[in-house]
């Protein structure tokens, strides 16, 4: 039996949604994720700490499918989504992506980004579609800026349309991408609140971020990440708290002197 | 959470009656500057007047303007031709619609092959990057000469009229332009739209047609707009392979009546057609860097 016949699907009870194996990414000769292991459980919420390049936004593009992995594996329920023979755009329909800058698409207003999937890609209804967005615009205290364009929206309120736009395809799995470092200050809160609420609807979230005070609310699990290895990983208060390695220190230090703790 | 009214800030009924009055020092300022603005448009209109009327004396004056006059601006001789030139001019119209739309459909189709990715494509990729090399270089006249008096000279069955392949030859080199400007408009788009429309799981063709194309056509419209002004002109080459268009209407009135004045009969009419073009595209442009600062100012 293959190697890829062995892995094509994993069986169990207490299957992650997502896991991940020895997973390696290299990239023009540096390598960026160096043999990684890590799940993240149903309803669980999983937060990716370490300083910048150390290889959080590529964990999370890889496990999107956006970038190829050079060896590991990745299971998405049991799936093996690293298989050449997999439709990669499938598999991204089952997962929601958000990123540092938005990324809306700026000649769509907030209510046709949000629709967009849904309509072209999951072919449903566009009156179904709309009424849906509407009442997770609502949600989010967006409904007045349905037929808004994005460049006439703060950057908080851009960041919750583009959750809202993950969120509309009822993904299996969110991964969010440093969500809030591209905002004003004053405007992180909204943004990290409606994450919150996410997480006590039991959404299972993959997330990166800089915001430490805001890992120890919402993670189940910390990791830190340091030259594409997880050095430490554990319950937040346990990895931002007491953490065992010292580099998990130093870095803890740094983000304290920069005020961000 | 609204955070701001947008309606409010910019109901502008609402600034001006908030309005305070401006302070001794601004009334004094806005006076001086009143002043400075009425002096340089004195300036303005006084040095064009001179311009214009150093050129007319020039003109008029010179020891041969009898002479041009009377073979390039015979009012006479003008209306005469007027109607054989019209007549034409109503073939360029045609033919620029048909041209407009054939090559603004093949520099999409080129572009897009060009962005295709993967060894399957390969073929696509080179046919379209040879096409744009070849078809940029080659002067318009020569592929027109190529296709006009070439293909027919094959004595193929059902050979298309000249007109007709005068057209693919205008097409086939124009299509090459526009496709290089397509291709610049969508290489402009960030790659992380492109991220964005695959993560909510879009196939490559979907993001094409529904993130991608979009933003780049609404980028590259004024570039594209000059183009359909400059095709608009290069109809009238046609004229070289035979059929009757203002150019050759105004060639064959010209070598009735020994005067040259059908040419600038005709070559007014191209300007007057091009004039709402013109317009258009500079209309656009302008609108295109107001949306632009207006997304800089973000």
């Amino acid at each position: 039996m293959s190697e890829l016949e062995r892995l094509a699907r994993l069986e169990g009870d207490d299957l992650p949604v997502l896991r991940l194996r020895g997973v390696r990414k290299e990239f023009r000769g540096n390598t960026v994720l160096d043999g990684l292991d890590l799940d993240v459980p149903e309803h669980g919420v999983v937060v990716l700490i370490g300083a910048s390049g150390s290889g959080k936004s590529t964990l999370l593009r890889c496990a999107n499918l956006l970038e190829p992995i050079s060896d590991g594996s990745i299971h998405l329920d049991g799936e093996h989504i690293t298989d050449p023979r997999v439709d990669a755009d499938r598999v991204r329909r089952r997962i929601g992506m958000v990123f540092q800058s938005f990324n809306l698409f700026p000649h769509m207003s907030v209510l046709d980004n949000i629709s967009l999937a849904p309509r072209r890609v999951h072919r449903r209804e566009r009156r179904e579609v709309e009424q849906r967005a509407l009442e997770l615009l609502e949600r989010v205290g967006l409904a007045d800026k349905a037929r808004e364009y994005p460049d006439r929206l703060s950057g908080g309120q851009q960041q919750r349309v583009a959750i809202v736009r993950a969120l509309v395809n009822d993904p299996r799995l969110l991964l969010l991408d440093e969500v809030t470092s591209a905002l004003d200050p004053e405007l992180v809160g909204e943004v990290l609140s409606l994450v919150r609420d996410l997480r006590e609807e039991g959404m299972t979230m993959l997330l990166a971020t800089h915001e430490m005070g805001f890992a120890r609310q919402v993670a189940d699990t910390v990791c830190f990440l340091e030259g594409g290895r997880i050095l430490e990983q554990g319950p937040p208060e346990q990895v931002l708290g007491e953490p065992e390695q010292p580099r998990t220190r130093q870095f803890l230090q740094r983000i304290i002197e920069a005020g961000r703790l | 959470m609204a955070l701001r009214n947008p309606a409010a800030e910019e109901d502008p009924a609402a600034a001006r009656a908030s309005e305070p009055r401006p302070s001794p020092l601004e009334a004094e300022r806005s006076v001086l500057r009143r002043r400075q603005s009425v002096r340089s448009v004195l300036v303005g209109a006084a040095s064009t007047a001179l311009l214009g009327g150093l050129l007319v004396t020039v003109l008029v004056g010179s020891p041969g303007w009898e002479r041009v006059r009377e073979t390039f601006f015979d009012a006479e001789v003008a209306r005469t031709a007027l109607p054989a030139v019209l007549d034409g001019l109503w073939l360029n119209l045609r033919l620029l619609l048909f041209c407009a739309l054939g090559a603004l459909a093949l520099g999409l189709v080129v572009a897009v092959m060009r962005t295709l990715r993967g060894p399957v494509f390969f073929p696509l990729r080179a046919l379209a990057s040879s096409y744009t090399y070849g078809f940029r270089g080659a002067p318009l006249i020569i592929v027109l000469y190529l296709l006009t008096f070439g293909v027919p000279g094959l004595r193929l069955e059902n050979t298309p009229s000249v007109l007709v392949l005068g057209g693919i030859a205008l097409v086939v080199t124009y299509g090459a332009y526009i496709a290089e400007v397509f291709r610049a408009g969508i290489e402009s788009v960030h790659p992380s739209q492109i991220a964005a429309s695959r993560s909510l799981g879009l196939t490559y063709p979907q993001t094409m047609r529904w993130v991608v194309l979009p933003q780049a056509v609404r980028r590259v419209s004024p570039p594209l707009l000059n183009d359909m002004v400059a095709l608009q002109k290069d109809v009238g080459l046609i004229s070289l392979a035979g059929p009757i268009d203002a150019i050759r209407a105004a060639q064959i009135a010209t070598a009735q009546s020994y005067n040259f004045t059908p040419y600038i009969v005709a070559g007014v009419l191209f300007v007057l057609m091009a004039i709402p073009l013109v317009a258009v595209t500079d209309w656009v442009t302008v609108r295109a860097a107001r949306r632009q600062s207006a997304e800089g100012a973000r």
